[in-house]
């Protein structure tokens, strides 16, 4: 029998188009162009507008199936002009002529990517497409979730299928027990900083090894995330028992563990001691730019961004606070901490995390994707460094072309906000 | 199709930032966007465009976020091929499902100047370097791709199997459990 790796062997399942027949069809190899049935469809109010307008053009009457559509209002809001407040507006309408079940406006949206997996909308083993690059956060709990375009999404909410290239696969072995600083957004940024930004393009990443057993789900959320910076389509993680754990009570429906087959063709295999590993940053303007932060030359920092879709969970919000708990944010620096989702924010406030961060001189936010891409919230002005547990340095991307971003963990985040400069947590602590 | 125009080059890792920063990403209106076209790395790009001009890139063009606002920004402000030595993932699919001409072409790219004029020809697989009288043939498209092209794009493509019945899907699978 054919040995698959986790994104055959999820793909495979979900052939649409021939399947029809009834016929038993043998498993996709990488390469084949097929169309899939997918579980999901997720937008959000950037992407969405797009996708609305293109699936009008369509000639359908109604989306595919209104339970397995997500749009979030996550990126401008609470909206920040005019303009996006009218593009909310349109897709709130889109919402509700269609009866979208699953449509988050301000109050109950979070970060799309933090707010899915909550919901209990991304079960081991679905297909998910999404108008949004990191979609592939939910390769965490063994989906293969991907990013596309809005026309890509309109033609999904209107025939829940999309075309694919079947991905080869690149697997990424992690060995060794993580030191204390040491957490997801370092194995990741290693990772890409190894792959290189275009390295894994058209391919899947496919993580495992021993490191495995005792990576948090939040530890995978971060790293399934930042597949995409390295050019992948999909970042997989196997369904294993702690994945059930996490989903048990999420989602009604009943799932099983996912693994790839022992013995399934991988296109290259890298191994990542994160034992060996000292917490890191990505200097600016690429996220393979990567170093030991102690190694980074102490460069001075303006603002400090701790949240994201790719370290805006409540793990996080932990690590950030456990640095900053009695102690001040420098007085250059501006630290701006935005909890994920409603839900994570107040496991914030119930865990005592946001007076720890009033406190200590930082601001919190309402959840929303603002600053990590220069849209409201914390945007850079000529001449400022900012250090961000985001997920892209590119130039201008915070804001000013002359401004600079400096990826990490948030460990190191909330010791450089204290410091007033890139800072390894065991030097303010 | 042949695109002939003026070269405008650019290096490698073009993100979608650079492309169409986001804070223009308040409207989706083609126009508007295009005023906007390559703000991010180069302000002033499309006051300076003509029609059919070709933007000619390194590796990993249009990498980052999966904002279709990118290449619907550089169609509308009159760029008539992009030719890169390689393309990031969603662009690519980007790229064809709206009808922006793009080729892959490394060798072409190693030889691009800016200013010099070329030739795009899709049907016959060539650059043409017209300042120096060379020509380099490209891969074409798998024939999905191609096919896709040819229905003008990824709506006019679904519109057809809709009308011939192979599409959609039927609804409510999900609920099914």
């Amino acid at each position: 029998m054919t040995k698959l790796t986790l994104a055959e062997k999820i793909l495979s399942g979900h052939r649409w188009g021939e399947r029809q027949a009834g016929d038993a069809l043998p498993p996709v190899r990488p390469g084949d162009l097929i169309e899939v049935a997918v579980d999901l469809v997720l937008a959000n109010d950037i992407t969405a507008p797009i996708a609305i307008r293109e699936f009008e053009k369509l000639g359908v009457a109604d989306v595919f199936d209104p339970d397995a559509i997500v749009l979030v209002a996550d990126h401008f809001t609470p909206n920040k002009d005019i303009a996006s407040a009218e593009q909310a507006a349109g897709m709130r309408a889109f919402a509700r002529e269609h009866a979208i079940a699953h449509h988050y406006d301000v109050g109950r949206a979070g970060i799309e990517h933090v707010l899915l997996h909550e919901l209990g909308l991304v079960r081991p083993g679905d297909v998910i497409v999404g108008a949004d690059s990191h979609t592939c956060t939910a390769g965490a709990l063994g989906a293969f979730a991907t990013g596309m375009g809005s026309t890509d999404i309109a033609v999904a909410m209107a025939t829940g299928c999309a075309w694919m290239r079947v991905p080869e696969s690149i697997r990424v072995e992690l060995r060794g027990e993580p030191g204390a600083w040491v957490g997801g957004k370092d194995m990741i940024l290693e990772t890409i900083g190894r792959l290189g930004v275009s390295g894994a393009t058209y391919a899947a990443l496919e993580f495992g090894g021993p490191t495995l057993a005792r990576l948090s789900i939040d530890a995978r959320f971060t790293i399934a995330n930042m597949a995409i910076e390295a050019g992948a389509k999909a970042g997989l993680f196997p369904a294993d028992a702690a994945a059930l754990a996490y989903l048990d009570g999420r989602t009604a429906r009943a799932v099983g563990e996912i693994h790839a087959d022992g013995g399934a063709a991988y296109a290259r295999t890298i191994e990542i001691d994160v034992g060996a590993l000292d917490a890191v940053v990505a200097l600016p303007h690429l996220p393979e730019n990567v170093r030991p932060v102690r190694e980074a030359g102490g460069l001075p920092i303006d603002q400090s961004v701790i949240g994201s879709c790719t370290n805006g969970r409540i793990e996080d919000l932990r690590v950030a606070a456990d640095v900053l708990r009695g102690r001040r944010v420098h007085r250059d620096v501006r630290c701006i901490v935005i909890p994920g989702s409603p839900s994570v924010q107040l496991d914030a406030i119930r865990e005592g995390l946001v007076d720890v961060f009033l406190e200590a001189g930082a601001a919190v936010s309402t959840p929303t994707c603002g600053p990590c891409l220069g849209g409201h919230m914390g945007v850079l002005a000529a001449g400022e460094r900012a250090v961000s547990t985001t997920n892209r340095n590119f130039r201008g991307r915070m804001g000013s072309l002359d401004s600079e971003v400096v990826l990490a963990g948030p460990a190191v985040a909330a010791a450089s906000a204290i410091a007033g400069r890139l800072a390894h947590p065991e030097e303010v602590l | 199709m042949t695109i002939r125009g003026r070269v405008w080059t650019f290096g490698d890792h073009v993100d979608t930032d650079a492309i169409i920063p986001a804070r223009h990403l308040h409207t989706s209106d083609p126009d508007e966007l295009a005023r906007h076209c390559m703000a991010g790395v180069e302000p002033g790009f499309a006051d300076a465009l003509q029609m059919g001009d070709l933007i000619v890139a390194g590796e990993n063009f249009g990498c980052g976020s999966s904002r279709e606002h990118a290449p619907l920004a550089i169609k509308a402000a009159g760029i008539g091929c992009v030719v890169a030595a390689g393309f990031a993932r969603i662009f690519y699919r980007n790229a064809i499902n709206i009808g922006l001409p793009i080729v892959i072409c490394p060798e072409a790219v190693a030889s691009a100047e800016r200013g010099q004029t070329w030739d795009a020809d899709l049907d016959a697989g060539l650059i043409r370097n017209l300042t120096l009288g060379t020509q380099i043939p490209f891969e074409p498209f798998p024939p999905f791709m191609t096919k896709l092209l040819r229905a003008g794009g990824l709506i006019a493509y679904t519109r057809e199997r809709i009308a011939a019945g192979e599409l959609p899907r039927r609804r409510a699978t999900r609920a099914d459990g």
